[in-house]
């Protein structure tokens, strides 16, 4: 553990994916000291101060009630963050046992999770969630939701390829001759084999999970407003182009700044683990 | 070809058995949600009487596995209902607005293989040179960000700073194109247009590069990845050795083994793809299944919804079949199965 956090400190560009990450979530942690204007979060209006360019003390200028973007950037880092918490914190555990399970055991078990696997997967993971949105009502709570529903299956295929390689292994064949119990097996003997893939896996994904966010509520269909968020605030603004540039522009780069961030990160571990391994 | 006939068959079946799994699972999700859509459809000031006859007509009240059963059964005479939206069939709608979708798709995804490949290829040859740096970091950069923010951003250089590229729509209204593929590019010259091709060309080029732009750097990611792997086997070596130019290594004997693993994930990132065009679609004001898609998804419109993801999905697993076709077909060892004993 030392040693992987010594080579991601060492690496330029991972170590730039630590720095990205990390102002990322100060920023929304402490948005509440940072933000220059706090309540612009909500539904306030300046409009003495609407539709500013860039300038002080509006350093990402203002939107057209007045409200600083740079404040609702940190605030919506807040939102983008906590549902790729939740969304991995859910998708990964049903991924993880259903491709156990399903690598591990014979037959129509096996047959059945990964036919079902197979009807997420060839649904495009945007249409997915955008229907779930659509059909349910665009709240955080069912934002979360529809994007844990159309991201469990791709976990579900990574360990079910590590299982089915696993299985095979000498250290398995040892366990069950010992006549061990298959919880115990798939629990403490193959799963910390398992766990490399699914770590930079879940880097990355952090990322990917703001991105896919921030397109649902591009198309409206996401958090709704006075909540800020980077994909509505696009949208929004996406209207008054070219000469209002800096309400998508800014949101723009903050998205492409996290996900950035993230994905030198899980680059630079699988980097790391791949050769581990 | 038997190995290849049999691998089509089986595949079709598997696609089948998907795309029936997918109608059931978006007609669970359709049908479970609270809210009547025959309430949200004809609004709040219809009368009670109205809501029960849109009711019966949309066979509301019949048990679930009776309106699946019914859903089906249209569904084989070609059949999807009617939009509450549009008050046209689905499959009316659906044919008026994909080609223009679909056209987006394939050409991006055509850039994203004529593009992410040979980035892919030039990384791994000068591996840990300022080339292969550069375009790893670029790459990294065109998948870190949402298909629209590169619409907007690509938009804003190139068609308002420097104007180049129009800001929105198909083709420029000087031309009338009737409509026989619903392909701009292939209906402009079947019309015998060439310069109506130049403008429909001119008019995509931007949008479909915003949407290829996160599959070319993903392709070129791959693609360095496994040539850097396969630039390690001995028979690389053995090809150095013989003195054969580094070009002709990296185009002959890298990169031909590194395109298999390759393509199953563009296959893949074709899926992405058509989803990210519905916000490419949004900023370019293309008139594709998106505005369709999202105008059907905020109404609750229950046929047209079930309709789009399934011919979404239909054309997801078709192209995927393809593409698997297409790696057999490449691969030596089920290329010549049926002539080993």
């Amino acid at each position: 553990m030392k040693r992987i956090v010594a080579i991601l400190l060492l690496n330029p560009l991972s170590l730039l994916g630590l720095v990205l990450v990390s102002a990322v979530v100060c920023g929304a942690v402490f948005a509440d000291w940072i933000a220059p204007f706090p309540e612009h979060r909500g539904a306030v209006v300046d409009f003495s101060n609407f539709n500013q360019p860039p300038n002080w003390p509006y350093i990402m200028g203002t939107d057209l009630v007045g409200r600083d973007i740079f404040s609702r950037i940190l605030y919506a880092y807040r939102i983008s963050l906590l549902l790729g918490v939740v969304v991995l914190v859910i998708a990964v555990p049903i991924g993880v046992i259903s491709g156990l399970a399903a690598g591990y055991l014979k037959g129509w078990p096996s047959f059945v999770i990964m036919r079902i696997t197979d009807v997420f997967l060839s649904i495009p993971p945007l249409v997915l969630a955008m229907s779930m949105m659509g059909l349910l009502e665009p709240t955080l709570i069912n934002g979360m939701l529809a994007v844990t529903a159309m991201w469990w299956p791709w976990y579900t295929r990574l360990v079910y390829n590590v299982t089915r390689a696993e299985k095979q292994e000498g250290y398995v064949l040892a366990a069950e001759t010992l006549g061990a119990s298959t919880p115990h097996i798939l629990f403490r003997e193959i799963l910390p084999n398992c766990l490399p893939p699914i770590l930079t896996k879940m880097t990355l994904d952090f990322g990917f999970v703001i991105l896919i966010a921030s397109s649902l509520s591009f198309l409206g269909l996401g958090v709704q407003p006075p909540t800020p968020d980077l994909g509505s605030m696009v949208a929004d603004g996406a209207k008054y182009l070219p000469d209002s540039w800096w309400l998508t522009v800014f949101p723009g780069l903050a998205i492409l700044v996290a996900v950035f961030g993230f994905n030198l990160i899980g680059d630079a571990l699988r980097d790391i683990l791949g050769a581990e391994s | 070809m038997i190995a290849l006939t049999r691998l089509i068959a089986k595949r079709l079946a598997t696609a089948s058995l998907v795309l029936i799994g997918v109608s059931m699972l978006i007609f669970a999700i359709a049908r479970v949600i609270p809210g009547d859509p025959a309430r949200i459809a004809l609004g709040p000031n219809a009368t009670n009487e109205q809501v029960a006859k849109l009711r019966t007509e949309l066979r509301l009240d019949d048990s679930l596995p009776a309106q699946y059963a019914h859903f089906v059964s249209e569904l084989l005479q070609g059949n999807l209902g009617v939009s509450l939206y549009t008050n046209r069939p689905v499959t009316t709608d659906i044919a008026q607005f994909l080609p223009a979708t679909l056209e987006l798709v394939f050409v991006a995804g055509a850039l994203m293989v004529l593009i992410g490949l040979p980035l892919g290829m030039l990384s791994a040859r000068f591996e840990g040179k300022w080339a292969d740096n550069l375009i790893r970091i670029v790459s990294l950069l065109g998948v870190s960000a949402p298909s629209f923010v590169w619409a907007v951003i690509l938009m804003l250089l190139f068609a308002f700073y420097l104007p180049l590229f129009p800001i929105a729509g198909r083709i420029s209204e000087q031309y009338a194109i009737d409509p026989v593929t619903g392909f701009l590019l292939i209906d402009t010259l079947l019309a015998g247009k060439p310069w109506a091709w130049l403008d429909a060309a001119w008019h995509i080029a931007l949008p479909a590069f915003a949407l290829a732009l996160s599959g070319i750097g993903q392709a070129a990611r791959l693609t360095r990845a496994n040539m850097v792997e396969t630039y390690n086997t001995p028979y690389i070596e053995m090809a150095r050795s013989y003195g054969f130019s580094e070009g002709r290594i990296a185009r002959r004997y890298a990169f031909k083994p590194s395109l298999i693993p390759s393509l199953t994930i563009i296959g893949l990132d074709f899926a992405a793809m058509l989803g990210n065009a519905f916000l490419v679609e949004a900023v370019f004001a293309w008139p594709g299944l998106s505005r369709y898609g999202v105008a059907v998804i905020l109404r609750k419109d229950l046929n047209a919804i079930l309709g789009t993801v399934l011919v979404i999905s239909a054309t997801f697993l078709i192209v995927n079949i393809l593409v698997d076709l297409l790696i057999a077909w490449l691969n030596p060892r089920i290329r010549h199965a049926e002539q080993q004993p």
